[in-house]
């Protein structure tokens, strides 16, 4: 098999805080592959964001990568030089981030911000008095892509003048100007109501068949990872305890949590599932248990769950952190 | 419709003005001593004298009639005589008022070139040997009275080491022809190298000691703002774009935390004119504020009158100039 895109392996990325040390990312390992659009599932606080903050080097203190390993295109990104991070960002590997309404900057036009990307990353822009011009092109053209209208007079426009599913789109079009291997799309409809919601999932579906590129598709929402994502890894408390293929994953749970999530939302390909809340709360991630850390809520819970529990492969594609994980239920 | 929104907010100056006016008026007429029996103190005036002075000056006329007296020669820049001068008080004020703009002028540059780079530094190392250092400095820069620092100024630098004159905004040798009363531009006007050399050096410790107070407050706004701005999600957007550290920081970051920086530096140049005349009699700077001192002590009323009326309106002015920029600063509340 060919090597992965991205390639995440025991990652740890720890918080020093004033109660103690935070552990937000404790041993991820993932991959993604060439083209595909993998599904990142957890409730708040579980790790998602600091997990492609990491592989987008921007942990930043009091945080830092306590260990593990990053490799994009075979090249480790832990520990690599700045400048060539730099270079990396927003040209190969592109993140829109949780909070459109937040992430554009008030005081710049988002044409600056469009354009600055560009022309930060565009080595195969003209150079000269050519170069503005063809960036420009190049945005007008991504703006359209993403479903903004009229967008060659929205350039001079502040994004307060943006509604918030269009400024959605705006982040969406910088973070795919350069034509990235890899969008990173942090939960990218919580902010929208339900129809733009669609809009946009179905927007980010389309480029992603457009431009090849292979997606993250970070969310809470199961029944987002159903409709558009090829493979899911579910993540808790700073650990992934299951991954799979999408439908084998929805039909076939093996950790009990990842059967809770399903249990708890409405997924549209088993809408006749009842709906029932998981029990409990997410642990506080400074004083961890060594053992399995769903342990508390976990209705299936015996002895061996207090001792620690490797995320393991149980079949060929599937891996899952529970001691249960080869019994099917 | 830009233009209809600022005529409003100037419109909104008028009440304003009209209250300052009235404040001001009610002053000087209200504090105790007769503006006539001092100007005749000391001269053995018979109260006939006294009695036909107050009736040159209009003071046995009613409250009422002085003051719409005194705002329809106002409008005017009629202030009447200056007391000590024999000369009309607008001329005297105007040919002071330069040296006062020049040096305001040069206090504010030299807190803006101090306190933003200073203020971005400490905020981007935060915690750092540099940002502590500012911190402290601040903390004596706001808390210092300005006249002691200013002496210690002169001691050091015009007394001891005698690197800069001690006193006044230019030697005689090297005055300039007058075209503007600007020393600075004057000299450059007349492309006297000599001059602009050496009015620059009478100007250097008192810009420093009037400026230093409010290079101090920005530095702090500067700092505050930028440490602010620093976490916003937009900040982490412009670094996952992949742009360079410098661009994210003097544009992404710092034209939004230039926003409360400007603001309170307008708002700050109105209380420079207050610094000025303890800074102008420390340095015997030949400008407004020191004449202002000078007339309180000989009961120079309508000079001082008049200084007075000068330094609220163009408070009140300077504070509608930091609106202004506020709004070109900010996109959001743009008209
Ligand atoms: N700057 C920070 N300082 C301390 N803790 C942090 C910081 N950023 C994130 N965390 C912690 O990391 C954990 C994971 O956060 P995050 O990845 O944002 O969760 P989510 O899955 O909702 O995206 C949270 O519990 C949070 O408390
Ligand atoms: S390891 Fe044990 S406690 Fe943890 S999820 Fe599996 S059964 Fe539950
Ligand atoms: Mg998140």
């Amino acid at each position: 098999m060919t090597e992965p895109l991205l390639s995440i392996a025991d990652l740890r990325v720890a918080f020093a805080t004033r109660q103690g040390l935070v552990r937000a990312v404790d041993g991820v390992s993932l991959d993604v592959r060439e083209g595909e659009c993998l599904g990142i599932v957890g409730e708040s606080g579980s790790g998602k964001s600091v997990t492609f903050a990491g592989v987008m080097g921007l942990i930043r203190p009091p945080g830092r990568i306590e260990g593990g390993s990053i490799r994009f295109e075979g090249r480790e990104l832990v520990g690599l030089d700045p400048q060539a991070y730099r270079r990396l960002r927003g040209r190969d590997i592109a993140m829109t981030l949780q909070d459109a309404q937040t992430s554009l900057n008030p005081a710049l036009t988002v044409g600056t911000q469009i354009l600055e990307v560009l022309l930060a990353h565009g080595d195969d822009l003209p150079s000269g008095r050519a170069r503005l011009r063809a960036a420009r092109q190049r945005a007008v053209d991504m703006m359209t892509l993403v479903g903004i209208p009229a967008a060659a007079r929205r350039l001079g426009d502040y994004p307060h003048q943006f509604s918030g599913g269009m400024r959605q789109r705006m982040m969406i079009a910088i973070a795919l100007s350069c034509r990235p291997k890899l969008l990173i799309a942090d939960e990218p409809t919580t902010a929208l109501d339900v129809t733009i919601q669609a809009q946009v999932l179905e927007l980010i579906a389309s480029i992603r068949a457009t431009l090849g590129m292979s997606v993250v598709l970070i969310t809470h929402d199961l029944g987002v990872v159903a409709e558009y994502c090829d493979r899911v890894a579910v993540l808790y408390a700073g650990q992934i305890v299951e991954s799979g293929p999408t439908a084998q994953v929805i039909s076939d749970p093996r950790h009990p949590y990842t059967a809770g999530l399903l249990r708890s939302v409405p997924v549209l390909s088993h809408l006749d599932r009842p709906i029932h809340p998981i029990e409990g709360q997410v642990p506080d991630l400074i004083d961890l248990p060594p053992g399995c850390r769903f342990l508390p809520r976990c209705p299936m819970a015996r002895t061996a769950c207090h001792n620690p529990v490797p995320f393991h492969a149980f079949a060929e594609g599937r891996a899952a952190r529970c001691v249960l994980a080869e019994a099917p239920r | 419709m830009r233009s209809v929104a600022l005529l409003q907010r100037l419109l909104h100056l008028v009440p304003v003005l009209f209250g300052v006016t009235v404040i001001v008026f009610l002053m000087m007429s209200l504090t105790p001593g007769d503006p006539a029996e001092i100007m005749l103190a000391n001269q053995n005036a018979t109260p006939e004298q006294v009695a036909s002075l107050r009736h040159d000056m209009g003071l046995d006329r009613s409250l009422p009639t002085r003051f719409v007296t005194f705002v329809g020669h106002a409008v005017q820049g009629e202030f009447g005589l200056s007391l000590f001068h024999r000369r009309p008080v607008a001329a005297v004020i105007a040919e002071r008022l330069p040296a006062t703009i020049e040096l305001s002028a040069a206090a504010l540059l030299f807190a803006l070139f101090m306190a933003i780079p200073l203020g971005v530094v400490a905020a981007v190392h935060r915690g750092g040997i540099l940002d502590r250092l500012a911190t402290v400095g601040s903390l004596f820069g706001v808390s210092l009275p300005g006249f002691w620092f200013g002496i210690l100024l002169l001691l050091a630098f015009a007394v001891n080491l005698r690197l800069l004159p001690v006193s006044g905004a230019i030697d005689f040798a090297h005055q300039p022809p007058g075209l503007t009363g600007f020393l600075v531009i004057d000299s450059v006007l007349a492309g006297r190298m000599d001059s602009l050399g050496n009015a620059l050096a009478h100007l250097l410790l008192p810009a420093i000691t009037l400026g230093l107070p409010m290079a101090a407050i920005l530095m702090r706004v500067t700092r505050a703002s930028m440490l602010e701005v620093l976490r916003q999600d937009y900040i982490t957007f412009a670094e996952a774009k992949g742009l360079g550290r410098t661009r994210i920081l003097a544009l992404h970051a710092l034209k939004n935390a230039l926003l409360p920086t400007v603001t309170v530096a307008a708002i700050e140049t109105g209380s420079l004119l207050g610094g000025n005349m303890v800074v102008e009699t420390v340095f015997g700077w030949p400008g407004l504020g020191r004449l202002v001192v000078e007339s309180i002590f000989v009961r120079n009323y309508p000079l001082v009158q008049a200084a007075v009326l000068l330094y609220a309106v163009t408070y009140v002015l300077v504070n509608f100039v930091a609106d202004m920029l506020y709004t070109v600063l900010n996109p959001r509340v743009r008209m």
